[in-house]
C-alpha cells in the first residue's frame, strides 16, 4: 500500500467485528471498531464452552482479544453506527450515536444478532415462573459452576425446549437459528456431567446437526451420557401446588400427547436480527429478507456485498450462523473490502 | 314523428318492475320461517309499520346516516332519492291536477310536459313550473356529484370504490341519463312552445334559438323512456336492485325478524339490499393494513347474489365487526358469513343472466366428511364451588394472567374452583366461528355438565371468546362473568383493596367483548380506579382487530402481523405507558408487534394490590417456630 494507509470502519465488535478489524489492521489499513457495550466480545462473553469439541469459550475470545490489539486498530466502545451513507468520489460517511461523524474508504457492518426475548413466548412462562430459563442463563449457571433451581436445591429432572422464537410463526419467526439444536445437545452433557443423577430431556422439532462432528455428539449424548431426545413442541407450561413446572407436549413420534413434571425448563432461544443493526439499515437503506437479516448481494457468491458502494457484511447479521462460520463470513467480507479498496 | 309511441319502453319497464316485485316478494313471503311470518304480519298492522316508514323516509330519502359520516356524499344520494320521489309525487300531482281527466297512467305524468307542451304560462301553474324545475335542478346536482365520484373518487371523500359487473354498468349509464334526457327533452319542448320555467324555459328558448327545437324534442322524450325503461328492466339483476329492497329489509328488521343461523328469505334480501356502497371496505383492516382488496362484505355480498364459489372470501374474513358497525343499510355482515361457513364448500353456479332474475336460490352445496365424535374426553366430577374460574386455552398460553387472577381472587377473599386447572375442554367458540356448530355443540355439553355440577353461582372466564359463548349458546343457571366484569363487581363491593398506580394507559376493546358483547364500561371503570386512561382514537364499536383473529384460519401470519402493527401503532399513539386489554390473544399478538409494554386488566389490578405486609410473613414464620418448639 502506498501513501496513507486508508481507512476502514467497522460496525460492531462481536466475533465478526474483531476478526474482520483484525485481519484489516494485519494488512496496514487502518481501523475503527465501534462497539455499542463496554467491551468488544459481543454474546461469546457470556458462553462457558462451545461445540462441538466444548472447548472453553474463553480460548476463542483470548484469541479475537489479541487479533484487535494493534496499533492500526482504535475502538470506540458504547457506542452505535446509526447512518452509513456513501458519497460520491468514494468516501463513505458513518453517523456514531452521540452525534459525531466520522469519514471513511468502507464499511463493515457486523452488527451480529440478538437473542430471542423469550418474554415474547408467554405460554412457557418465561419472567412468570422461577425455573424457566433460557439457554444463555444456563451458561451463566455453568459459569459460576452450579446449576440449580431458583430455591438454590438441586434439580431432579431438567427439559430442555427446542426452537423457542425459531421457526414459529407465531412469532413471525420463520427461519432455523441453525445453532440451537447443537448447543442443546453440548448443554445436556453440560448438565449430565454436574448433575449424574438429573433426568434430562430434550423438547425437540427436528434435530438439525449440520456441521462436522455435531452428529457424532448428538449420538454421544443418547449413549453414553442418556439425554432423553422428545419429538414435539411443548404447548404451554404451568406450575402445580408443589411449585414444580408441568409442561404440556404432543409427543409425535408416539402420537399421544404428553403432561411432564420439571425441576427446570431450559428454553433454547433462536437468533433474530439485532436491533440497533436493524435501525441502521432502516436508517442507511439497507434492504432486509423476510428473516428481517440484512439481504446480502448474491446469496451464493456475493454473501458479503450489500448494494451499497463501499459497505460490505460481516458475520450473524446476514444470517444466523455458528462462530467457525462467522470467522470465515468476516475474512471474506475483509477480502471484499480489500479488492474493493485497490481497485478504486 | 309526433306519435306517442315512444312511452312504450317507459312502459314496457315499468310493468315488468311492478310485476316482478310483486311476485318476488310473495315467494320471500312464502319461504319465511312460520315464526317469522307471524311477526310481519304483526308488524304491518302495529308500530313497526310506523317505525319503518319514518326509517325510510329517513335513511332511505334522507339519507341521513351518509350524510353524518360524509355530507358531499349525503347530499348526492338525498338529492336523487328524495329528489326523484319529491319529482314523482308532485308530477303525478301535477298531471292529476292539471292535465285533461283525473286517474292518468304513470306515463302522463312522466311526460306531462310532452303532452302538455304549452302548460304552465300563468297564474299557479307558472309557480308550479317553478317547483317541478327546481326540482329538476336539485336531482341534476346529484348526478352532477355522482359522476364526479365515479371518476374522481377523492373529491367526494371515497378513499375505495367497489367493482361493478356489466349489468351494474349498463345499469348504471341508463341511471345517468334519464334526468338529462328529461332536461332535454322538456327544454325542447318548451323552446319549441315558448312555454318552461327558468330552467327548462331559458334552456329551451336559447338551444330554439339555433336549433329546430320542435323536430329535436322527441328524439329526447324516446332517449328519456328508453333509460327509464332499461333501468327498471335491469334493475333486479343490478345493485340499484337495493333501492326497491332496502324497503323490504326496514320493514322486516322493524317487525323483529333477524338473521338467526341459516340462509331463508330475510339473508336473500339482506343479499339485494346490499348498495355496494364500498364503505366496509374503507373501514376494513384486512384491506388498509394488509393490503388485501377482494374479500370484504361487499364482495362477500356480491358473490352471494351471483352464486359464486365465494368460500375463500367466507373464509377470509378476521369477523370483527367493524364493517356491521358502519353499514348504511344495516346489513347483519357477521352472521350472514358465519351462515355461509356452516354451508361448506359450494360448487360454482356462476349465474348467467337469466339465472339472476330467478326468484328464490337453491344453492348447490357440497356434502360435508362426517367428522369425529368427542367420545374420548374425560368426565370429570367437578367439585362444589359458588365462583368457578375457567381461564379458557387461550389463558393458558397467557399464564401471567392466571397468577394475576389468582391473586386478586384471593386478595378479594373469593372462595373459587379453577374448572380448568389441569386443562380443561374447548369452549366451543371457535369451532362456531369455523361453521363448525355440531361439533361445538358436543364441547358445550360437555362443559355445561360440569358447571351445572359445581353448582356455581357465578362463571368467570378471562377470555372474551368464551364469554361470548357462554353466554349465548350455553344454558347456565350461573351469570357469566368475564373477569374485568368481575374485578369491577369486588371493586364496588369494596372487598378489593387497590393502590394508585401512576400510570398513563391505554385501553383495546378485544372484539369479541366490546362489539361481540357490549362489554366497553367495566373494564375502563376498572383501569381509572387503579390508573389513568387515555383514549384511543379507535374506540369502543369501532376499536381495531388486533389481527390475531381466530375466526380467520386462512390469513397467513406476515399479513396478520401488519395488520397488529397498524393497530398497535394507532392504540400507542399517545405514548402510553402500558397497552391493556381484556383478552389473551390481543395481548399475545400485541406482544409480537409493539414495544409498549401489553397487560392484562387483571395483570394491572394485580400490579396495584397492596404488597403482602413482611410483618404478617413474620408472624406466621414465628408462630410456626413457636409450634415446632412447643412439640419438641
Amino acid at each position: 500500500m502506498k501513501g496513507t494507509p486508508k481507512h476502514v470502519i467497522v460496525a460492531g465488535g462481536g466475533v465478526a467485528g474483531m476478526e474482520a478489524a483484525g485481519s484489516l489492521a494485519e494488512m496496514g489499513y487502518r481501523v475503527t471498531l465501534v462497539e455499542k457495550g463496554e467491551d468488544p466480545g459481543g454474546h461469546l462473553l457470556q458462553w462457558h464452552a462451545l461445540f462441538p469439541d466444548r472447548r472453553p469459550a474463553d480460548e476463542v475470545r483470548s484469541y479475537l482479544r489479541k487479533r484487535i490489539v494493534h496499533h492500526n486498530i482504535s475502538i470506540i466502545t458504547r457506542t452505535t453506527v446509526e447512518k452509513i451513507k456513501y458519497h460520491p468520489g468514494g468516501t463513505v460517511s458513518v453517523n456514531l450515536s452521540g452525534g459525531t461523524d466520522e469519514k471513511a474508504d468502507a464499511v463493515i457492518v457486523a452488527t451480529g444478532f440478538q437473542l430471542f426475548d423469550a418474554h415474547r413466548k408467554e405460554e412457557y412462562g418465561y419472567g412468570i415462573y422461577d425455573n424457566v430459563i433460557t439457554s444463555a442463563d444456563l451458561e451463566g449457571m455453568f459459569n459460576r459452576g452450579r446449576v440449580a433451581k431458583a430455591d438454590n436445591s438441586v434439580p431432579a429432572r431438567i427439559g430442555l425446549i427446542h426452537c423457542v422464537g425459531s421457526r414459529d410463526e407465531k412469532v413471525n419467526n420463520n427461519h432455523c437459528s441453525k445453532v440451537c439444536c447443537v448447543t442443546a445437545v453440548k448443554q445436556a452433557i453440560e448438565i449430565r456431567e454436574m448433575l449424574p443423577s438429573c433426568e434430562i430431556f430434550c423438547f425437540y422439532m427436528d434435530m438439525r446437526m449440520y456441521g462436522p462432528y455435531y452428529e457424532e455428539l448428538y449420538r454421544e449424548s443418547q449413549e453414553i451420557h442418556n439425554v432423553n431426545f422428545i419429538r414435539g413442541k411443548v404447548s404451554e407450561a404451568s406450575v402445580n401446588i408443589n411449585n414444580r413446572l408441568v409442561i404440556k407436549v404432543e409427543d409425535t413420534l408416539a402420537g399421544r400427547p404428553l403432561k411432564m413434571e420439571l425441576d427446570i425448563m431450559v428454553l433454547m432461544v433462536g437468533m433474530e436480527m439485532e436491533e440497533a443493526g436493524a435501525k441502521l439499515a432502516e436508517a442507511s437503506g439497507f434492504k432486509r429478507g423476510i428473516n428481517r437479516f440484512l439481504e446480502t448481494g448474491d446469496h451464493h457468491y456475493g454473501n458479503n456485498l450489500s448494494g451499497v458502494r463501499g459497505v460490505f457484511y460481516a458475520g450473524t447479521c446476514t444470517a444466523p450462523m455458528n462462530i467457525t462460520d462467522t470467522i470465515s463470513h468476516a475474512r471474506a467480507a475483509v477480502a471484499e473490502t480489500v479488492r474493493y479498496l485497490d481497485g478504486r | 314523428m309526433n306519435s306517442e309511441f315512444f312511452i312504450t319502453p317507459f312502459n314496457l319497464g315499468l310493468y315488468f318492475i311492478l310485476i316482478y316485485s310483486v311476485v318476488r316478494s310473495t315467494v320471500w313471503f312464502r319461504n319465511l320461517s312460520r315464526s317469522d311470518k307471524l311477526r310481519l304480519q304483526r308488524g304491518f298492522f302495529g308500530r313497526p309499520f310506523m317505525d319503518s316508514l319514518r326509517e325510510i323516509f329517513m335513511e332511505s330519502l334522507l339519507h341521513r346516516k351518509i350524510f353524518r359520516k360524509n355530507p358531499v356524499l349525503g347530499y348526492m344520494h338525498m338529492s336523487l332519492a328524495f329528489g326523484w320521489f319529491l319529482l314523482i309525487v308532485f308530477g303525478t300531482i301535477e298531471a292529476d291536477f292539471f292535465g285533461e281527466k283525473h286517474l292518468n297512467p304513470p306515463s302522463h305524468a312522466i311526460f306531462f310536459r310532452w303532452f302538455n307542451p304549452e302548460h304552465g304560462a300563468e297564474g299557479f301553474a307558472r309557480i308550479y313550473n317553478v317547483w317541478m324545475d327546481l326540482l329538476l335542478a336539485f336531482i341534476l346536482s346529484g348526478l352532477l356529484l355522482a359522476v364526479i365520484k365515479r371518476f374522481i373518487p377523492g373529491m367526494v371523500g371515497m378513499k375505495k370504490r367497489t367493482r361493478h359487473t356489466w349489468t351494474d354498468r349498463v345499469a348504471l349509464i341508463s341511471l345517468w341519463l334519464i334526468f338529462p334526457s328529461r332536461l332535454f327533452a322538456e327544454s325542447f319542448t318548451c323552446g319549441a312552445h315558448g312555454s318552461g320555467s327558468f330552467l327548462t324555459g331559458n334552456l329551451g328558448a336559447a338551444l330554439a334559438s339555433f336549433l329546430p327545437a320542435a323536430e329535436i324534442a322527441p328524439w329526447f322524450w324516446w332517449l328519456y323512456s328508453l333509460s327509464l325503461g332499461i333501468f327498471f328492466l335491469l334493475l333486479p339483476v343490478s345493485r340499484y336492485f337495493h333501492i326497491p329492497i332496502e324497503l323490504f329489509l326496514i320493514f322486516m328488521r322493524n317487525s323483529g325478524i333477524n338473521t338467526g343461523d341459516r340462509s331463508s328469505s330475510y339473508t336473500e334480501v339482506q343479499t339485494h339490499a346490499c348498495s355496494s356502497c364500498g364503505v366496509c371496505i374503507s373501514v376494513c383492516q384486512m384491506s388498509y393494513a394488509a393490503g388485501i382488496n377482494d374479500i370484504q362484505s361487499v364482495y362477500f355480498i356480491k358473490g352471494l347474489r351471483n352464486d359464486r364459489d365465494i368460500a375463500a372470501i367466507t373464509a377470509n374474513c378476521l369477523m370483527c365487526g367493524r364493517c356491521e358497525e358502519v353499514c348504511p343499510v344495516g346489513i347483519e355482515l357477521g352472521p350472514m358469513r358465519l351462515i355461509e361457513r356452516r354451508q361448506g364448500e359450494r360448487e360454482d353456479g356462476t349465474l348467467r343472466l337469466a339465472g339472476k332474475y330467478s326468484l328464490m336460490r337453491k344453492r348447490s352445496s357440497i356434502e360435508k366428511i362426517p367428522t369425529q365424535s368427542y367420545g374420548y374426553l374425560v368426565r370429570e366430577e367437578p367439585q362444589k364451588a359458588d365462583v368457578l374460574f375457567f381461564a379458557g386455552c387461550m389463558t393458558h398460553l397467557t399464564p401471567s394472567v392466571i397468577v394475576a387472577m389468582k391473586k386478586i381472587m384471593e386478595s378479594a377473599g373469593v372462595k373459587y374452583r379453577f374448572m380448568d386447572e389441569k386443562g380443561g375442554v374447548c369452549c366451543g367458540r371457535p369451532l362456531m366461528l369455523a361453521g363448525r356448530d355440531r361439533e361445538a355443540r358436543e364441547l358445550i355439553n360437555h362443559n355445561s355438565d360440569i358447571i351445572w355440577k359445581s353448582g356455581a353461582q357465578i362463571l368467570v372466564t378471562s377470555c372474551p371468546i368464551c364469554y361470548k359463548v357462554f353466554r349465548e349458546s350455553y344454558y347456565l343457571d350461573a351469570t357469566v362473568m368475564h373477569h374485568s366484569e368481575f374485578i369491577n363487581l369486588l371493586i364496588e363491593e369494596g372487598s378489593l383493596r387497590l393502590g394508585y398506580l401512576h400510570k398513563k394507559v391505554v385501553y383495546h376493546d378485544p372484539c369479541e367483548l366490546g362489539r361481540g358483547s357490549g362489554i366497553y364500561d367495566e373494564p375502563r371503570a376498572v383501569i381509572s380506579y387503579v390508573a389513568e386512561l387515555q383514549q384511543a382514537s379507535q374506540e369502543r364499536n369501532m376499536s381495531l382487530c388486533c389481527g390475531g383473529s381466530l375466526g380467520n384460519l386462512t390469513l397467513s401470519s406476515d399479513k396478520r402481523a401488519l395488520i397488529a402493527a397498524d393497530a398497535a401503532r394507532t392504540l400507542t399513539m399517545s405514548c402510553p405507558d402500558e397497552l391493556i386489554t381484556a383478552c389473551p390473544l390481543c395481548k399475545k399478538t400485541f406482544v409480537q408487534s409493539t414495544k409498549t409494554k401489553v397487560s392484562d386488566i387483571a395483570e394491572l389490578v394485580a400490579a396495584a394490590l397492596p404488597r403482602p405486609a413482611v410483618k404478617a410473613v413474620k408472624k406466621r414464620a414465628t408462630r410456626a417456630a413457636v409450634k415446632a418448639t412447643g412439640n419438641s
